[in-house]
């Protein structure tokens, strides 16, 4: 790739590859910006993806970054309607390779139903990025009669895991540092909007929902102990994770609650409501494994604590970059 | 002719029946005057001819009750008061400010053990018996002054007969605060799983617990600091269920013996040990298992030494018969902190135990028994905290003369508050990453603000940011010291000795955070009670997964043997091979691109690392299991040197034990002259830097300090390398692992402040 900044070469890749990729009714319209029609209250997010490697198991940079801005307008309790992308390429980037990852972010959006409107293209010199960095903007409508916020989880409510952890992150740093892994691990990245749609129109009364994404579940749960107010027990038998990533973590020495995922999220629900959520999630593909995996108390707030699978209790912190040793 | 002395003493002179001690010395001579209590420890006028007071000066020395210890004692002359005809115990003056200690809990003293195996004593089978020279103190305190309204005690109203004794200053049991009887006092009771009574009687109750222990069952005990799991340790069925429910895995169990005559068909025992196992503190003693030993092979498997403890609290007494050996292990699940509450421990302990001992006297502090060990007829703590803490150690190091609260560690924690010249180190917290010990941690440290008036001015705490107890310190806007970890444990000696002078510091550890963002654990200082001058360490090794290669020895292994032989290294080493994981490669992988493997320089990792490549053990199931392993079967050789190598690069030597890996592979001897090998180069090496250091600086004050130093074998053969050209220092009154941290980060903390301002 050669496309020197801005002029004519950046024109033809965005005529060439982009245009005839993410066709639809608001592109063709070529204008400075997207005119769209919007109903409902709006959610609006960003996100700037710089991934390495930038292909791997089960997805690349592109699917990442559709699925990333679609699930976080989805755990905003909103359904994604459109989304922006804006590329910055590396010269000397290989024009197959870009064309793999757009046809990525065409597939994952047609999956989540959702229309790219607008974009942006731009051309670095060699060694002034890395392969290539996408940033996507995404809005949404709302959905009407459920609110999802952290200041609504009480004590006493089930913490749902909606699949198996740390599927993502095990395959990341298995490519990244070539290491040997097993055949089977892969990304977990995916669109949730359509689950998530579904689960807030059967039981709009969920308290919060969140993605694991960074920081992993870990993440998020203190997060929402933060600011909920409350502390959360966790139960390390109900973690739910793959032998696999197990094993293969377990010689890294990662915990799987730490790793980041693409395509889980954690539900804080009123246990009235467990078992219909469950129901919902299970005949989903991306929530066929959800479960349970701890509850809310008002004994220890701000704290996450796990219960060991032998009985004792360790406390779960906010992760903090890398995990140093604390033995003696 | 009259003469009158004041006395002010200071010391652990409180609650341990001191004033009756001097009223009764005073009832021998003929005398008039006062004492009383104060804020700070004892105060006295006296008035006698003046050979009677000599001799009552002369006898308070001599005479002191058992748990009373003072600290320092100024006699001034005053004038003499006419018109005083009586000696009386006045009462105390409100409290200002504390300089007078609340005591350890003490052992059951002679006096209470012969009354409650008297039948005609009224306390006969009384398990709750004390006196003012006996019983628990610390543990059931809540608030000072230190009097029954302000202990666990205040729920029982003594009966007429006990109410007499604590008023009758001629009585043992003279304002003894937790004074009670059957009538008036708390009561076990014995109940079954589900938390029903099953007996109340307490006669029929010590049979009964008896029949169980011996028919193999578990009985959870409730004590002084705590539960206990119990069961007999002859029986190898019982001891097995122990282990297994409450899984504790390898690590030797501590037992207790219903007689000194039945540690003796165990275990030799010295002078020094025995005096140890008979005092107040009545602490876990280590002692070296005699070919006579016959407990079950579960008690403490693969070790030659047991550890042991007397009866200290009136129901041990009464459970434990002269020949009875019990296994006494502090009841909770590993790791965890002992239950001490009975709701807590009913649901807690219910896997464990078939029955529960429980009684109602409520544990206001929860304290484990402390453990010693005498080494060259020395004692070293391994953990100190029942019968020792909370009193405070002397220690002029306090140059800022602020008041330093020092956070401690992550694993093993103690605390410490130093203020004036006193080092309140706390008792035994724990693991801190779990969260009962979190609380326990926080709990403790207010309640030691409270009843010893510490506010402090100052934190100091570990420069691991990741340390639960580091966290808490930089939350408590106060300035705040963190101290590196090896310098923290030097100091913890330089505290105990009162040294000012620099010294070389040789810290040989485990794994702890370094300047350079390394996990340091095998280092060379020069340095002094304010800073420290990194002059040599052991060569960086990659401990790959980070934690799991602390718990996981084998990874190091592996990768030793990776650099060394490459891919034959599996055919060199089969008996380690024979215990990987299948995907082992992945840790050589890891290590060499340093992907989640940090670096280390721990000489408790070289050991590990030793016990692995020889095939002794892989991965350990208790902290030091390896090294411990490694240390016993070396113990019937003396090793000669391998090769070893000691660079300088930049100022800073450099150990290198590769060629001694190498050496350890080729050389074609048992594994146990291996393992005795290695010790010996050790020390060789450590013997060659300590000379190094020595040439170039002149100083002749050697320090060692940290958890290898545990290892006795290394200990002796470093005394023989370097006695003659050193004065060597060890722990002596705090352990040398990180339960002596909190001291040594105190000191440093005061010393540096001094410097800032
Ligand atoms: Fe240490
Ligand atoms: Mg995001
Ligand atoms: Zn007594
Ligand atoms: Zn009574």
């Amino acid at each position: 790739l050669a496309h020197g900044a801005g002029g004519l070469k950046s024109r033809e890749l965005v005529e060439e590859v982009m245009l005839p990729a993410f066709d639809n009714e608001y592109l063709r319209q070529m204008h400075d910006g997207a005119k769209l029609q919007m109903t409902n209250n709006i959610a609006f997010t960003t996100d700037s993806y710089v991934v390495q490697p930038l292909f791997f198991n089960g997805g690349n940079i592109g699917k990442l970054a559709v699925c990333g801005t679609v699930n976080d307008l989805a755990m905003t309790g909103a359904v994604p309607k459109y989304i922006s992308v804006g590329m910055i390429i590396e010269e000397g980037f290989a024009i197959a390779d870009l064309q793999k990852i757009v046809m990525t972010m065409k597939e994952a959006a047609a999956e989540a139903g959702v229309h790219i409107v607008t974009g942006d293209t731009k051309v670095v010199d060699k060694n002034k990025g890395d392969g290539i960095f996408i940033n996507t903007a995404g809005v949404g409508e709302i959905i009407q009669g459920c609110d999802i916020a952290p200041q609504n989880v009480k004590a006493g409510m089930d913490v749902i895991a909606s699949g198996y952890l740390g599927d993502h992150a095990a395959t990341i740093m298995a490519c990244r540092h070539n290491l040997q892994m097993p055949g089977t691990l892969k990304s977990d990245c995916a669109p949730l909007n359509k689950l998530v749609e579904k689960l807030l129109q059967e039981v709009p009364q969920i308290a919060v929902m969140r993605d694991a994404t960074r920081g992993g579940a870990a993440a998020v749960l203190n997060e929402i102990a933060g600011q909920a107010g409350i502390g959360i027990i966790i139960d390390e038998d109900k973690i739910p994770v793959r032998k696999e990533v197990n094993g293969f973590c377990d010689i890294l020495g990662f915990e799987p609650l730490y790793l980041a995922n693409e395509g889980k999220f954690i539900t804080f629900v009123d246990k009235k409501y467990t078992e219909k959520v469950l129901a919902v999630m299970h005949q989903s593909e991306y929530g066929k494994d959800a479960c349970v995996i701890g509850e809310t108390n008002d004994k220890a707030v701000n704290e996450v604590v796990l219960r060991t699978t032998i009985g004792g209790m360790r406390i779960i912190d906010m992760p903090a970059g890398e995990q140093i040793p604390r033995i003696c | 002719m009259k003469t009158r002395l004041s006395l002010r003493v200071r010391g652990i002179v409180q609650g341990v029946g001191f004033r009756p001690f001097i009223y009764r010395l005073v009832q021998a001579i003929t005398a008039t005057g006062f004492v009383f209590n104060d804020d700070d420890g004892v105060f006295i006028e006296i008035q006698a001819d003046k050979a009677e007071l000599d001799k009552f000066l002369r006898e308070i020395k001599t005479k002191l009750p058992p748990a009373a210890l003072i600290s320092e004692m100024v006699v001034k002359d005053i004038p003499i008061k006419a018109n005083e005809t009586v000696f009386i115990i006045k009462p105390s003056p409100p409290a200002v400010e504390r300089k007078a200690y609340i005591s350890p809990d003490l052992a059951i003293c002679e006096d209470c053990k012969r009354e409650i195996l008297d039948k005609d004593d009224r306390r006969y089978l009384y398990p709750f018996t004390n006196c003012t020279n006996c019983g628990p103190r610390f543990s059931i305190v809540k608030d000072i002054p230190y009097d029954r309204k302000n202990t666990t005690m205040n729920e029982f109203i003594m009966c007429k007969k006990c109410q007499k004794e604590y008023q009758n200053p001629l009585d043992r049991r003279f304002h003894a605060q937790p004074n009670a009887c059957a009538d008036c006092g708390p009561q076990y009771s014995l109940l079954d799983k589900n938390g029903k009574a099953v007996v109340v009687d307490n006669k029929l109750i010590l049979q009964s617990v008896h029949q169980l222990l011996k028919t193999g069952k578990i009985v959870a005990v409730k004590g002084i600091g705590g539960y206990h799991l119990v069961c007999d340790a002859y029986n190898e069925q019982a001891a097995q269920n122990l282990r297994s429910r409450k899984r504790r895995f390898d690590k030797a169990l501590a037992v207790m013996a219903g007689s000194m005559t039945a540690i003796e068909k165990l275990c030799t025992v010295s002078a020094k040990e025995k005096e140890l196992l008979q005092s107040p503190a009545a602490p876990i003693v280590l002692l070296a298992k005699k070919n006579t030993y016959n407990l079950a092979d579960s008690v403490a498997p693969d070790n030659e030494y047991l550890g042991i403890m007397l009866p200290y609290a009136p129901i041990h007494c009464l459970l434990l018969k002269n020949e009875d050996v019990f296994v006494m292990t502090s009841a909770n699940i590993t790791e965890e902190p002992i239950a001490y509450k009975n709701d807590d421990a009913l649901t807690r302990l219910n896997d464990i135990a078939d029955y529960f001992l429980i009684h109602n006297r409520i544990i206001n502090t929860r304290i484990d028994d402390s453990v010693v060990r005498v080494i060259n007829n020395e004692t070293t703590y391994i953990r100190r905290s029942r019968g020792f803490a909370p009193s405070p150690l002397l220690c002029n190091l306090n140059i800022s003369k602020k008041i330093v609260f020092a956070a401690g560690s992550q694993l093993k924690n103690t605390f410490c508050f130093l203020k004036d010249n006193k080092a309140f180190i706390s008792h035994h917290i724990g693991d801190l990453a779990n969260k009962a010990a979190n609380d326990a941690y926080k709990e403790a440290i207010e309640h030691y603000k409270n009843i010893f008036f510490l506010q402090p001015h100052i934190a100091a705490c570990d420069m691991h940011p990741e340390y639960f107890s580091s966290k808490y310190a930089h939350k408590l806007s106060l300035p705040i010291i963190a101290v590196q970890h090896h310098h923290a444990h030097i100091a913890s000696v330089l505290a105990e000795n009162e040294i000012k002078d620099k010294v070389i510091g040789i810290s040989l550890d485990g794994t702890g955070y370094g300047d350079d963002g390394n996990l340091w654990g095998g280092e060379f200082f020069v340095c002094d009670c304010a800073s420290y001058e990194r002059r040599g360490h052991f060569s960086y090794l990659p401990l790959p997964g980070g934690s799991k290669a602390i718990k996981e020895p084998w990874r190091i292994a592996v990768y030793l043997l990776d650099e060394l032989y490459g891919k034959k290294a599996a055919e060199k080493a089969p008996d380690l091979w024979n215990m990987l994981p299948d995907n082992w490669p992945l840790a050589v992988q890891i290590a060499k691109s340093g992907f989640n493997t940090p670096l280390s320089s721990s000489a408790g990792r070289l050991f590990d690392a030793a016990a692995a490549v020889l095939g002794i053990r892989s991965s350990i199931n208790y902290e030091g299991q390896a090294a411990i392993e490694l240390e016993q079967l070396s113990a019937a050789y003396r090793g000669k040197v391998l090769p070893y190598m000691i660079k300088n690069t930049a100022g800073i030597y450099q150990v290198d034990m590769l060629e001694t890996f190498a050496a350890l592979m080729e050389n074609n001897v048992s594994v146990n002259k291996k393992a005795a090998d290695f010790h010996m180069t050790m020390a060789r090496a450590i013997y060659d830097m300590a000379a190094k250091l020595q040439k170039e600086t002149g100083l002749d004050k050697l320090v060692l300090s940290g958890g290898v130093f545990q290892n006795i074998t290394l200990v002796k053969l470093l005394f023989e390398l370097l006695a003659d050209k050193f004065t060597i220092y060890m722990n002596r009154k705090v352990p040398a692992n990180d339960g002596g941290l909190s001291l040594g980060q105190a000191v440093i903390a005061s010393n540096c402040y001094k410097k800032v301002i």
